[in-house]
């Protein structure tokens, strides 16, 4: 007679199958908190009330939120505020521009050809090893104390960030395309202009992003060493008056700058490569 | 026989003494003076064990191999159309501005829709390709070639990566457009029963050479059941150097 042997039957585990649509990749961000991003400095602000309110801060080291309200205030009565933040505006903006159309063109240049690449890669790679800052003495006895040489300083560092990340993604091309592109008979025009030019824009942006924050850290650097306007003007005065408030206000802009440029690319980079998917997406 | 005479003066693709070296000096052959011609509208289906050069064959006619040590002579038609493993869509561009790819003209945009919804993806034309399964996007690959209406279409291991269901189905499709379109075809398989599903004719890559060549004499739709069917398989397999007690 033959025993039977009882097999257990394996342990089911229950997933919830009616929660499908909401549900989110196990491995993936889950899901977005709303307004997630504004949370930080809400959080931070609220402390800051919070402890100016209870006496904890010395008014010297750290006026209250309100005090700074006010400064803003008097500062725009008095036109100082606008003045100084189109000044600044304007120098971030014109070298992020003259920077952008430089950094790409070049890589352009250097990514679509071989002569290009070895003509401009060289230097590029050099140029990037020298911390732009560090050319502010040049500049200086080049182009003087002006705007020039502010906006120049400005477009070298956003040229090299943004040169090597939109070269970078046009020298690395999934070969896969490239196959593809020669069996399908596509010429060189075409093939540059369907796959790889939209290959790149990941890197571009990526470099756009980068960009956009060395040109803000360029701008403050360059306002508070040399200048006589602009919101780092601004703030360098404020120092030798000990105006703790003034100081806040131009971080408090300073901020502000970076956070909505980066806002706006992040906002451009899902329009532009909708076609992707990623973990945050 | 009448048909082998128009074989030899009329044929899409006609290879000789092609040799592929792969490595340093003397290097490693791996086509060793390969023969093969394929008539216009014949359905060829390349088997061979890993590493024998199926691959390297087919890039040979594709126009891919840069670089590649070799000699010998190849002859193709003017219109190659290559269907790779993976699909090989470009990830920004839609379904539809896929298969037109490199093409201009209003009438392609028609030619394109018809493709697709030859291969069943009808109203998927604006769809971005991570949105298709694997499956689809391989359709969606096959729509690209269609569309050039190639004399000549290599296929490597392209059902390679889809599931048995969807393969078969894949099998169908394939075969009818085939037929509609008339192109000669080599496919590589690692699959002895999709080769003899599919081909007029099977062939066995060997130590660089074809080792054997099978024309399949079965009407069609074959049937895995046919005793016919069987005895091809076992004689293929056997070819393949593996050792099958279950065949019959
Ligand atoms: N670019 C290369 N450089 C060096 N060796 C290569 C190269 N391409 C192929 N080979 C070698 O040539 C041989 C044949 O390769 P091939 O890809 O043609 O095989 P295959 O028959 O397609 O195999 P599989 O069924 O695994 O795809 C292999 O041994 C491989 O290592
Ligand atoms: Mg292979």
């Amino acid at each position: 007679m033959a025993t039977v042997q009882m097999i257990a039957p394996p342990t089911l585990r229950r997933t919830p199958a009616t929660a499908a649509p909401g549900r989110r990749r196990r491995l993936g961000l889950g899901r977005p908190i709303p307004y997630g991003r504004v949370l930080g400095p809400v959080v931070l602000l609220a402390a800051w009330s919070a402890a100016s309110a209870a006496g904890l801060l010395d008014p010297r080291v750290l006026p209250a939120p309100w005090t700074v309200v006010g400064t803003v205030r008097r500062l725009i009565e008095a036109g100082t505020l606008q003045d100084s933040l189109l000044v600044s505006l304007r120098r971030a903006a014109l070298g992020f521009a003259i920077g952008a159309v430089v950094g790409v063109a070049l890589a352009l240049v250097a990514g679509l050809s071989r002569l290009g690449e070895a003509v401009v890669d060289g230097w590029m790679q050099v140029q990037r090893a020298v911390p732009t800052l560090g050319l502010i003495p040049l500049m200086i006895l080049w182009l003087g104390i002006g705007e020039a040489f502010k906006v120049v300083i400005i477009a070298l560092v956003v040229a090299i960030t943004l040169y090597i990340q939109t070269h970078a993604g046009l020298t690395s091309i999934d070969n896969r395309y490239v196959e593809l592109a020669e069996t399908i008979g596509l010429n060189r025009l075409r093939f540059i202009r369907a796959v790889v030019l939209p290959g790149a824009l990941p890197g571009l942006f990526i470099g756009l992003r980068l960009a956009v924050t060395s040109s803000w850290i360029s701008l403050v650097v360059l306002e508070q060493i040399n200048a006589t306007s602009g919101i780092g003007y601004l703030m360098f005065q404020a120092q030798n008056y000990a105006q703790t408030d003034v100081i806040v206000v131009g971080l408090i802009i300073y901020g502000l700058f970076g956070f909505l440029s980066d806002a706006a690319l992040r906002l451009a980079e899902r329009r532009v490569l909708s076609w992707r998917r990623t973990l945050s997406g | 026989m009448a048909t082998d005479t128009e074989r030899l003066t009329e044929a899409a693709v006609r290879v000789s003494g092609l040799v592929r070296r792969f490595g340093e000096r003397p290097g490693r052959t791996v086509l060793d003076h390969l023969d093969l011609s394929i008539a216009p509208g014949e359905f060829v289906a390349l088997l061979g064990r890993s590493g024998s050069g199926k691959s390297t064959l087919l890039r040979a006619l594709a126009g891919l191999d840069y670089d590649v040590a070799g000699s010998g002579s190849i002859e193709v038609p003017g219109r190659v159309s290559v269907v790779f493993q993976d699909s090989r869509l470009l990830p920004w561009r839609r379904v539809l501005d896929n298969v037109l790819l490199g093409l201009d003209g209003r009438e392609v945009v028609a030619g394109g829709r018809a493709a697709l919804a030859e291969v069943g993806l009808a109203g998927r034309e604006r769809a971005w390709p991570v949105e298709l399964s694997g499956g689809e996007q391989q359709r969606a690959a096959l729509a690209r070639s269609l569309v050039r209406e190639p004399e000549l279409l290599l296929a490597d291991e392209p059902f390679g990566a889809l599931d048995a269901l969807t393969r078969i189905r894949m099998h169908g499709l394939l075969r009818e457009l085939c037929r509609r379109h008339g192109p000669a075809v080599l496919l590589v398989t690692h699959d002895v029963d999709e080769a003899i599903v599919l081909a007029d004719r099977v062939l066995v890559l060997d130590a660089g050479r074809i080792a054997v060549d099978q024309p399949i004499h079965l009407p069609q739709p074959r049937s895995h059941r046919d005793p016919r069917f069987l005895e091809y398989r076992f004689q293929l397999l056997t070819a393949l150097g593996v050792e099958e007690e279950t065949a019959a």
